[in-house]
């Protein structure tokens, strides 16, 4: 039974544990059906010329845990930002793990979907946000057929949330293979503030895929800071589906670090439905083996006198693949447009690839639109420079790698995290470059 | 302590340098002067060790020893040092990061421990006031939006710093106002021992009024065509290259 044939099958017996009622229980049964007629996607579609998941979905998955699995803060410290107190929402193999959280309803909503998708005080918002800003691909239509946990955070206007939120799921490798669905929903309210750091780690060798959807929903003047840490385990494959939703004078900021997993793809989408909107997309690659990393950005201009800034970085080692697909898409009436696209890459292997593929479609008259593709090894010229300074080749390429990188890292707010991040990437580079980052 | 016997070198098959001929002793300075194109900068590179130059003929020798097929790093480590004409910017490591790991690398080659922070601080000061560089400067990327001057004056504190046998200062006049000038030159010559030697690259002989070679050299065409003492220097400040051209047909 192919993945696909599984899953809808099992649906029916799902949808049974649920409530009838549950507000979201329509838009569950529309996307199965949405899903049974398109299935996954292949190289065919357009949007996956680059990405096939076929290695991917041939592992025979477990759709639910059968046992209940625990975790020993100590051994699983590192994955947190530690040094600093933030929120957290943890699960373990999709389950929510009360033990490691640290959740509120003091002033904010820090919690769980199914809290929010059962209660009846949360039901308005669920009804005013639930799957508005998500799009009915497939994926992401799979994942809301059995949406039914992920983080919930609901801040209301003018609050400014004073620590980062973390979204960690941990995957044990008690299943032989496991799919995991979180759903993420976040809505920040008028001119709130807040940093959400969301992370998916395996700690097996065991194949895990996480089919993650997280639907953003910032409000006049809001403020919001997100990132995503993808240093997975070789054997695990991420398909991220965020999407944004932004009204006038918000700004929203994505940051990707992806360091490691088998095959991650990302689906980065901003609506500005506003004006003076500013919507910001960073991200650094840097991977080796036969990793393969997809960035799909969309950033929607809907409005007039709004911005959009994008700034990738890819370093490709070994027979890694990476593929950058960006597009900027530019309504009519999206006057006045500011939008700038980056997207600059290193070979540092003659067996890596990377297929970079920037869309401008412009619909408007009087914008800015500038977009910047390079794909190079690295400056011999500087590396002479490095070298002439008794800086070994290997510790010189690693200085300028980590030099190529950094302007992306400058943007990051939290300090802990901005530290976090270098050393992973010192790491990564795989040399002690002699000085504390 | 530096000779080169007969070099020739080629980029891309094209030959630059055609049998070049130097001996340079501890304690001298010999100031390399010539027209634009003549070679003067792939004759830095090439002592410094670049390999997009391929040299096919002749030999570099450093203290009796062969170096024309070492690493660049391998070079510094034997005490060369290459002031660049056009630093490289490199965002996201500041001067003193970078200065650390420059002479903790070279002293790991010599099989040396770290020097201890304290002595690195020590001398990372006492080097900055000696070319009047302010402190701040030292916490900014290396070369990222530096002055032209800022940048030369940034490559003689990397050279104070790593006190090299041999330093070859490629135009490091170029940019550099009056001032500049006169504190670069300053930092060259309270650098300056009986055991180093500097090679000036220059095209002006306005540099050699604050640096004074005890030999210049012509350098054209790929070879070198007259020798001097610092006399000649002002004699091409009057005439130009012309004359050197016609004694030579």
């Amino acid at each position: 039974m192919s993945l696909k044939e599984k899953l809808v099958s099992s649906y029916l017996a799902f949808e049974d544990h649920l409530e009838a009622d549950s507000p979201i229980h329509d838009l569950r049964s529309e996307a199965i059906k949405s899903f049974e007629t398109n299935g996954f996607p292949t190289k065919k579609d357009e949007a996956w010329k680059y990405t096939s998941l076929n290695k991917v979905l041939k592992e025979d998955y477990s759709l639910l845990p059968s046992m209940e699995s625990k975790l020993d803060f100590n051994d699983v410290k590192k994955y947190f930002l530690h040094d600093v107190d933030t929120y957290k929402i943890v699960f373990i193999d999709g389950v929510y793990s009360s033990f490691l959280s640290e959740t509120t309803h003091d002033g904010l909503d820090v919690c769980l979907l199914s809290a929010a998708l059962s209660k009846d005080k949360y039901k308005p918002v669920i009804e005013a946000y639930f799957n508005k800003v998500a799009k009915a691909e497939s994926l992401t239509n799979l994942n809301t057929a059995f949406a039914k946990e992920g983080a919930y955070i609901y801040i209301p206007k003018h609050k400014e949330v004073e620590k980062p939120i973390e979204i960690i799921n941990f995957s044990t490798g008690n299943e032989a293979a496991l799919l995991l669905q979180p759903r993420n929903l976040v809505v920040v309210g008028e001119n709130a503030h807040v940093q959400v750091i969301e992370r998916h780690q395996s700690l097996s060798s065991n194949a895990v895929f996480t089919n993650s959807v997280t639907e953003i929903f910032a409000e006049k003047r809001a403020y919001v800071d997100y990132y995503k840490i993808q240093n997975d385990a070789p054997s695990a494959s991420l398909v991220d589906s965020t999407y944004i939703d932004q009204e006038r004078d918000s700004i929203c900021s994505v940051h990707t670090f992806s360091f490691g997993g088998n095959v991650t793809r990302n689906n980065l989408n901003f609506y500005q439905n506003g004006e003076h909107c500013d919507s910001i997309l960073k991200g650094i690659t840097i991977i080796e083996d036969k990793q393969h990393v997809d960035h799909n950005t969309l950033v929607h201009h809907i409005a007039p006198n709004c911005e959009s800034h994008q700034d990738y970085k890819g370093i490709f080692d070994d027979s890694s693949v990476g593929v950058f697909n960006g597009k900027v898409y530019v309504e009519k009436e999206a006057q006045k447009l500011d939008a700038f696209q980056q997207n600059n890459n290193i070979l540092a292997s003659e067996k890596a690839t990377i297929n970079a593929k920037p869309q401008l479609e412009i619909f408007a008259d009087d914008v800015r639109c500038s977009h910047g593709c390079t794909i190079g090894q690295l400056d011999e010229e500087a590396l002479f420079y490095l070298r002439s300074r008794g800086i070994p080749q290997k510790e010189a390429k690693a200085l300028l790698m980590y030099a190529f990188a950094n302007n992306v890292l400058e943007s990051v707010k939290i300090p802990e995290l901005k530290k976090r991040i270098n050393k992973l990437i010192a790491t990564k580079i795989g040399v002690n470059l002699g000085f504390s980052l | 302590m530096l000779q080169i016997n007969n070099l020739h070198a080629s980029v891309d098959e094209k030959d630059i340098l055609k049998g070049i001929n130097l001996e340079v002793n501890p304690g001298e300075v010999h100031a390399i002067m010539g027209p634009n194109g003549s070679g003067k900068s792939t004759l830095a590179a090439v002592i410094a060790g670049k390999d997009e130059f391929e040299i096919t003929k002749g030999e570099v020798t450093l203290h009796e020893e062969d170096i024309s097929e070492l690493d660049p790093e391998e070079r510094a480590h034997k005490g060369v040092f290459l002031s660049f004409q056009y630093p490289v910017e490199i965002p996201g490591v500041t001067v003193t990061n970078f200065i650390k790991t420059a002479i903790n690398e070279s002293r790991k080659a010599q099989g040396q421990k770290e020097m201890p922070a304290s002595e690195m601080l020590k001398r990372i000061k006492e080097k900055a006031d000696l070319l009047e560089i302010d402190r701040k400067f030292l916490s900014r990327s290396l070369n990222e939006g530096f002055s032209g001057g800022e940048k030369k004056r940034n490559e003689i504190f990397q050279m104070a710093m790593m006190e090299p046998k041999l330093a070859i200062l490629d135009e490091t006049d170029s940019g550099l106002d009056i001032d500049a000038l006169k504190i670069v030159a300053n930092g060259v010559n309270k650098l300056k021992t009986k055991d180093n030697a500097v090679i000036v690259i220059t095209h002006y002989q306005r540099l050699l009024d604050y640096i004074v070679p005890d030999f210049v050299h012509v350098l054209m065409n790929g070879k070198i065509v007259k020798s001097g003492t610092k006399e000649l220097a002002y004699e091409l400040e009057e005439k130009g290259y012309d004359w050197i051209k016609e004694e030579l047909v």
